[in-house]
C-alpha cells in the first residue's frame, strides 16, 4: 500500500512513538511571533531552560501588532526581540523588515517540500502549500519545539480533495476553499490532513495554493497539503539553485514527497468547480457560505484587504484591476495591508498602491492587526466588514462586529459599491 | 494525584470558538493570571452570564461538539486553568485546543452525544458537580439528588501528559 504525503513526512521525521498512534516528530522549522512566543520564553526562563535547540531552524517575526500600540504590546515585542538577540536567531524580522508570518516566511524561502513546520498560530497550515507538514500549535508545544525540536501528533489521516474543471472568470482560490469548507463543515477535517489536488490545483500559483492551505484549519484540519511540482520549484528556485543541477532535478527530488498513486485516504472528495460563482460567508462560521448572487446588496462599513490568506501580490493585482480609475463608496472605509514589505515594494513599483490610494483606500504597513481585532482596523459594535481574511467568528474583528469572508476581487467590488457586490461585472 | 472537576458549567452549543473563550484583545497579557477576569467574556448564549458567580465558581465545563475551534492560543485553556476549571467535557474538540489542554496537564474528555445528553440532564440542578478520575478514566456527576458515573476513553499519551503534569516536563525528561 502506498503512502500519502503526510505519512511519508511522518515516517521520515519519527523520533519516538511513546504510545501506539502518537508520533513524536523532529521539527525542521519552528516559527515564532510576538503574541504566543513571549509567554513560552517566560516559562522557559522560569524553568531555568532558556535555550533553543537550533537557532538556524527557528524563525521569528513581530507581526500581529506592529508598530506596538501600547506598553503591553511593546513589552511583548521586546521580549521576542531580546530573546532573538540572546540566542543569535538570524532569521528575525522586526520593524522595517517584518510582515505577516505566513506570507513572509515562504517569501524568504524557509519552507521546503517534506519539511515539518510548527508555529504558535493556527494558520501555520498555509505552509503545506509547499508539500510540507505544517501545523499550528499552542504555546506549550511551541516551547517544547524551541527547547527540543520535537512535537507530538496523532497518526494523520488524509482527506483528498480533487478540484476538477477550471475556475470561471471572477472565481479564485479563496472561493474554492470557501466551497471546500462549506462541503466539509467547520470540523469535518478534525485530526485530518486535507490534501488538495486535481487540475485546478495543478494550475494554481504558489500564492493561490497558500490561500487554499491557509484555511484548512477552518474545516478543523491539522494541515493542508499540495504536492510539490514544477510550480513549487519555480517559486523556490532563488533559494535552492545551488543545491540542484537543474529545475528538473529539483522537481524529481521533491516529487518523492507526493502521495503515491495507491495511497490510502480517509475520504476522497471530487468537486467540479467549473460552475462555481464568487462566494461569501453570511454567518459566524467559515462553513456558512453562499453565492455572491444571494449576498449582493448587503451593506458593509469596512472593506479589508490583507492577511495571511489574501495579502499577497496576486491578490493586490486583481483587486487593483477592479479598482483602477474608480472610487470606493463614501460610506465605506477601505483598508489595505500588503502582507510583507516586499509585496508592498512590488505593489508600489507596479503602480498598484497608487490605484488603491486614488480609489480611497488607506494603506497600512504589513501586519495581522485587523484580522483578529488586535490593532488598526477594529470594528465598532454592529459594524460589518467585507474581508479577505480567514475567520468570521462573532466579534473577531472587534466586539459586536461581523465579518463576511470573500476573495480580493469580491472585496474590491464591494468597496466600490459600499455593499457586497459581484466582482464579475468589473473584470 | 491532582483532582479534576468541581461545580459544572453547562455551555449548550457546538463550535464554541477560542475568540469566545478569550478575545484576542487580551492576548497582550503575558501572565496567565492576568487573563482571569475575561473568562468566556464574548460568549453569547441564552441564560449564560459570563460575569456571574456560577461562571467564576465552576470547576468543570460540559459542552457540545467542536469545542475550542479557531485560534491556537493556549490562553483559552489558561483562562480556564486560572479560574479553577481543569476539565472540559465535550462531544468533540478542535485538535489544537484539545492538545493544549493535555499539554497543560488538564483534561479534555470526549463522550458520545448520548452521554453528553445525560450530563446535560443535570443542567437544571443548582448543585450539579462533576468529579473526574483520570487515572481510572471515570467521571461522576451529582446534582439535584441524583448521581451517576460513566467511563470515558483518553489516549494513553494524553493520560501520560496529565499524570506527568504536562508536556514540558514529559518532553524534557525524555527527549
Amino acid at each position: 500500500m502506498g503512502m500519502t504525503t503526510a505519512q511519508k513526512i511522518f515516517a521520515a521525521h519519527l523520533v519516538d512513538e511513546p504510545f501506539a498512534g502518537t508520533k513524536v516528530l523532529g521539527i525542521d522549522v519552528v516559527m515564532c511571533h510576538e503574541i504566543t512566543t513571549p509567554i513560552a520564553i517566560a516559562d522557559l526562563m522560569a524553568r531555568g531552560k532558556d535555550r533553543v535547540f537550533d537557532n538556524t531552524k527557528i524563525k521569528a517575526v513581530i507581526d500581529h501588532v506592529t508598530p506596538s500600540k501600547d506598553s503591553k504590546t511593546a513589552t511583548q515585542a521586546k521580549m521576542l526581540r531580546d530573546w532573538a538577540r540572546r540566542h543569535d536567531i538570524k532569521d528575525f524580522f522586526d520593524i522595517g523588515a517584518n510582515g505577516v508570518c505566513h506570507a513572509l516566511f515562504p517569501e524568504k524561502g524557509f519552507i521546503r517540500p517534506g519539511n515539518t513546520v510548527i508555529m504558535g498560530d493556527s494558520h501555520t497550515c498555509t505552509h503545506g502549500a509547499f508539500g510540507a507538514f505544517a501545523a499550528g500549535v499552542g504555546t506549550t508545544d511551541l516551547e517544547v519545539g524551541i527547547l527540543k525540536g520535537v512535537c507530538a501528533f496523532r497518526e494523520p489521516k488524509t482527506i483528498r480533495i480533487n478540484l476538477n474543471g477550471t475556475l470561471p472568470k471572477g472565481v479564485f482560490a479563496k472561493d474554492a476553499i470557501l466551497r471546500v469548507i462549506g462541503e466539509l463543515t467547520v470540523n469535518g477535517a478534525t485530526d485530518r490532513v486535507i490534501e488538495f489536488g486535481g487540475p485546478i490545483v495543478d494550475g494554481m500559483t504558489m500564492e493561490s495554493r497558500m490561500t487554499l492551505c491557509n484555511m484548512a484549519i477552518e474545516a478543523g484540519g491539522t494541515s493542508g497539503i499540495c504536492a510539490p511540482d514544477r510550480v513549487t520549484v519555480d517559486y523556490l528556485w532563488p533559494f535552492i539553485s545551488d543545491s540542484f543541477a537543474s529545475k528538473e532535478a529539483a522537481v524529481a527530488e521533491y516529487s518523492k514527497w507526493a502521495s503515491d498513486a495507491d495511497a490510502e485516504y480517509d475520504k476522497v472528495i471530487d468537486l467540479d468547480l467549473s460552475n462555481l460563482t464568487p462566494l461569501c460567508t453570511f454567518g459566524y462560521k467559515p462553513d456558512q457560505v453562499k453565492s455572491i448572487d444571494e449576498m449582493a446588496g448587503q451593506p458593509v462599513d469596512q472593506v479589508y484587504l490583507g492577511s495571511c490568506t489574501n495579502g499577497r501580490l496576486e491578490d493586490l493585482r486583481v483587486a487593483a484591476q477592479i479598482l483602477k480609475g474608480k472610487k470606493i463608496a463614501p460610506t465605506v472605509r477601505g483598508i489595505l495591508s500588503p502582507a510583507t514589505p516586499q509585496i508592498y515594494k512590488d505593489a508600489v513599483a507596479e503602480g498598484l498602491i497608487q490605484i488603491f490610494m486614488d480609489a480611497g483606500f488607506c494603506v497600512t504597513n504589513p501586519t495581522c492587526g485587523a484580522c483578529l481585532g488586535m490593532s488598526n482596523g477594529v470594528l465598532a459594535e454592529g459594524e460589518v466588514c467585507a474581508s479577505t481574511t480567514n475567520r468570521n467568528f462573532m466579534g473577531r474583528m472587534g466586539k459586536g462586529g461581523m465579518v463576511h469572508l470573500l476573495s480580493p476581487a469580491t472585496a474590491a467590488a464591494s468597496a466600490i459599491e459600499g455593499k457586497l457586490a459581484d466582482p464579475r461585472k468589473y473584470l | 494525584m491532582k483532582t479534576f472537576g468541581g461545580p459544572a458549567l453547562f455551555l449548550d452549543r457546538s463550535d464554541i470558538n477560542t475568540d469566545e473563550i478569550i478575545p484576542a484583545k487580551y492576548l497582550t497579557e503575558i501572565t496567565k493570571e492576568d487573563l482571569k477576569p475575561y473568562l468566556l467574556e464574548d460568549l453569547k448564549l441564552p441564560g449564560f452570564d459570563p460575569k456571574s458567580d456560577k461562571t467564576f465558581g465552576a470547576g468543570a465545563v460540559v459542552t457540545r461538539a467542536n469545542f475550542g475551534c479557531g485560534s491556537s492560543r493556549e490562553h483559552a485553556p489558561w483562562v480556564f486553568e486560572v479560574n479553577g476549571i481543569n476539565v472540559v467535557i465535550a462531544q468533540s474538540f478542535a485538535r489544537i485546543f484539545r492538545q493544549n489542554m493535555f499539554n497543560c496537564g488538564m483534561a479534555a474528555i470526549e463522550l458520545s452525544p448520548e452521554k453528553i445528553d445525560q450530563l446535560f440532564s443535570y443542567a437544571g440542578a443548582a448543585d450539579a458537580a462533576i468529579e473526574v478520575d483520570v487515572a481510572n478514566t471515570t467521571l461522576t456527576i451529582k446534582g439535584g439528588g441524583r448521581e451517576e458515573s460513566m467511563q470515558f476513553e483518553i489516549s494513553p499519551f494524553d493520560k501520560a501528559l496529565v499524570l506527568a503534569g504536562g508536556w514540558v516536563d514529559y518532553a524534557d525528561s525524555k527527549y
